[in-house]
């Protein structure tokens, strides 16, 4: 029997969610097991491994001082990283923070901001170290990361579907709900990987998985405008789980420009 | 002469996030027991000011992958009391459900893959699984119907997507509710086995002296409620919960901890505070069984926790026949509402314990601010306060089996560090 694949599973800034989807695999776990080593799953195993790995899974963002080590030590150790989720792949909800004042966002939650160490932005793993794959999500699908181990097993090149939730969304038959209730949706913008759930459920995509390849971001929003919607509505959407991956960082900047000329142009 | 000595053994492991545990000692007494939840910040009741008031429920969602139901649940129902929006039965049913199928999938999972190795020594629910196959397989199927619910109610398992203030986006369709009941049937016998088989374990004898603290209701086993009973106090009302209950913080610690305000006492959240104080209010097959597995009630020995869970997945398999079989398609999916400015809080009971929310709103419908008290936060003291007592017995042990007890403890609570960051260290410092 060939060796076991070494995986490491690692956790930075973030809610757990996307190593839970590893654990949701369920009955693919036990078969999983059989090939792969979990030299390094906290979550899962009070057996702990040094490296190095053959394989990292990164779940969450740099956001501490001790992030900035820890993240060049676990580069060090490993064959191949991927980054799993929107936390590690551009920053996750915390990065709301990036834009906003880092001393009065530590005094509003803390008593005593002195006894904590933060810094004042939450940022992707690949700002700081090579990545060799980034699987979107928030959180990532579980068929996605079971296929990227997969991958790693059989020496195959990472990849996973790059086009929109949009046309997931069509060849499901699902009515838009853009045209039909005229509900703002990120779907011809967002990569697919979640089965069009939002609408699916008669609500707009909010752009869990980040932005697709070739997005027409200006297109949308502008029609989006047309359609009634303010700028001032949209912001929301883009300020999200995804808020700092470019397309949607500048999308929302855009947007509270117009915003802002639309309220003085009202004075 | 005096010999100081600091040991730091392994890592914190198959908790929910990452923490350490500090221990120090002077001749073999204890000195401070801190357990350290290195939570890197990451401020949702700073960047929830300024939003509209429909983002909250996904928002606050993303602070646990394990529980977002329980944020989800949390953040409506407050904000649903500031508009002064009343759910009807039905809706409140579905929510039910949805609850049902968190609480299944979060302790089947801490049941199996976290704790139940500890009682046979084995590193992990895979390992355990190499020596119990068919028990493990079990809990992973029974776990698996938990997200099937959540995926039939909420398009997924982590961060559904459906929940919506004053209901859902889209209620089921009858037939996808039908499909579940031939899996919940198995599962609901699935959880009578497994709750024998726990009840089978060894538990340490280690019986607590608990303030419980739950939401309470005359008749129902306690999702959502108004009312807060207290084991060793008056009942208060949830709108009352920052008059009784406040966060402090702690300079080991970046999660906020918090004690009862008068007494400055720990209390203990989660399921043993639920399953003492409502038990009488379980369906039959769990009351039942409640009475025939091998439990002293009360009940206060944390290790047993794992009991009292296996009991509550046994008692929401019953909940969501019942809401399965009963289910009519309501006409609305939720209940139209105009923002205004208001106050509104609310406490649901998360798989570990009471979660509560308190939102401000603008006449825009813009979150004016938030204050969130999870329930690891409000079990932390009492972590610490047990531990101190449960060290005592084991201090002529070598440091590393010291060490693996306390995890042991520690993970009986099934705290969600969710947030966390660095490894977890256990250290003990020993001067003699």
């Amino acid at each position: 029997m060939p060796e076991k694949l070494r995986l490491g599973i690692f956790k930075f800034a973030s809610c757990d969610g996307c190593q839970l989807s590893l654990l949701n695999a369920e009955e693919e776990l036990l078969e999983l097991a059989e090939l792969v080593e979990f030299a390094h799953f906290p979550e899962a195993s009070s057996r702990i491994e040094s490296g190095p790995y053959d394989l990292v899974l990164i779940e969450g963002s740099i956001s501490t001082p001790e992030d900035l080590d820890r993240i060049q030590q676990i580069r060090r150790q490993t064959d191949t990283l991927v980054t799993i989720g929107a936390c590690a792949t551009a920053g996750g909800i915390q990065a709301l923070r990036n834009g906003a004042n880092h001393d009065e966002f530590m005094k509003l939650v803390y008593p005593h901001p002195e006894y904590v160490q933060s810094l004042a932005t939450s940022t992707p793993i690949s700002n700081h170290v090579s990545v060799d794959f980034e699987l979107r999500g928030c959180p990532v699908d579980t068929g996605q990361l079971l296929q990227i181990i997969s991958d790693k097993l059989h020496h195959r090149k990472f990849s996973v579907p790059d086009h929109s939730v949009c046309r997931d969304c069509k060849l499901q038959n699902i009515v838009c709900v853009s045209v039909a209730r005229g509900i703002p949706c990120l779907g011809p913008l967002t990569q697919a990987g979640c089965g069009a759930i939002c609408p699916r459920f008669h609500r707009g995509c909010y752009g869990c998985f980040g932005p697709c390849h070739q997005t027409n971001t200006d297109g949308l929003t502008d029609w989006l405008i047309k359609d009634g919607h303010s700028s001032s509505q949209l912001i929301p959407l883009f300020l999200n789980v995804n808020a700092e991956a470019p397309e949607f960082a500048r999308t929302a900047a855009q947007l509270i420009r117009q915003d802002s000329a639309e309220g003085e142009s009202d004075e | 002469m005096s010999e100081s000595r600091t040991i730091r053994v392994g890592a914190l492991t198959r908790v929910e996030g990452e923490g350490a545990l500090h221990v120090s000692m002077n001749n073999n007494v204890i000195d401070r027991v801190e357990l350290n939840i290195y939570e890197s910040p990451r401020f949702f009741e700073a960047f929830l000011r300024g939003r509209p008031l429909e983002d909250v429920p996904d928002l606050t969602a993303r602070i646990c992958g394990i529980c977002p139901v329980a944020y989800q649940m949390s953040s409506a129902c407050a904000i649903e009391a500031a508009l002064e929006i009343e759910i009807p039965t039905e809706i409140h049913q579905l929510r039910k459900l949805l609850y049902c199928g968190e609480w299944i999938e979060s302790h089947c999972l801490h049941m199996h893959l976290l704790q139940a190795p500890d009682f046979f020594g084995y590193s992990s629910g895979l390992e355990l699984g190499k020596h119990f196959p068919d028990e493990v397989k079990r809990g992973l199927r029974l776990k698996k119907i938990g997200n099937q619910i959540l995926e039939v109610l909420g398009g997924r398992s982590v961060h559904p997507v459906n929940v919506c203030i004053g209901g859902f986006y889209r209620t089921p369709a009858l037939d996808e509710l039908e499909s579940l009941i031939p899996e919940l049937e198995w599962g609901l016998q699935a959880a009578i086995e497994t709750t024998h088989w726990i009840s089978g374990f060894n538990f340490p004898d280690f019986v607590c002296d608990y303030d419980l603290i739950s939401i309470s209701n005359s008749s129902d086993y306690p999702w959502f409620g108004v009312t807060m009973a207290s084991s060793k106090g008056e009942s208060f009302d949830v709108q009352a919960y920052e008059q009784v209950i406040c966060e402090y913080q702690v300079p080991h610690s970046t999660a906020l901890q918090a004690h009862k305000i008068e007494s400055q006492t720990s209390c203990l959240f989660g399921p043993l505070a639920r399953i003492n104080h409502s038990r009488d209010n379980f369906h039959p097959h769990a009351r039942k069984l409640a009475d025939h597995v091998n439990i002293q009630w009360p009940c206060n020995n944390p290790f047993q926790s794992i009991q009292a869970r296996s009991l509550e997945v046994v008692h929401a398999f019953e909940e969501a026949l019942e809401i399965c079989r009963n289910y009519q398609r309501p006409s609305e999916s939720r209940i139209p509402y105009q923002p205004r400015a208001g106050v509104g809080m609310a406490a649901t009971e998360a798989p570990r314990g009471t979660l509560y929310h308190r939102y401000e709103i603008d006449d825009a419908g813009l979150i004016q601010h938030a204050t969130i008290i999870p329930p690891t936060s409000q079990n932390q003291k009492q972590i610490e306060n047990d531990l101190r007592d449960y060290l005592p017995p084991l201090l002529s042990m070598e440091d590393d089996q010291v060490a693996q007890a306390c995890e042991r403890l520690i993970r009986s609570y099934d705290p969600c560090i969710s947030c966390a960051t660095h490894f977890l260290k256990l250290s003990i410092e020993r001067v003699q």
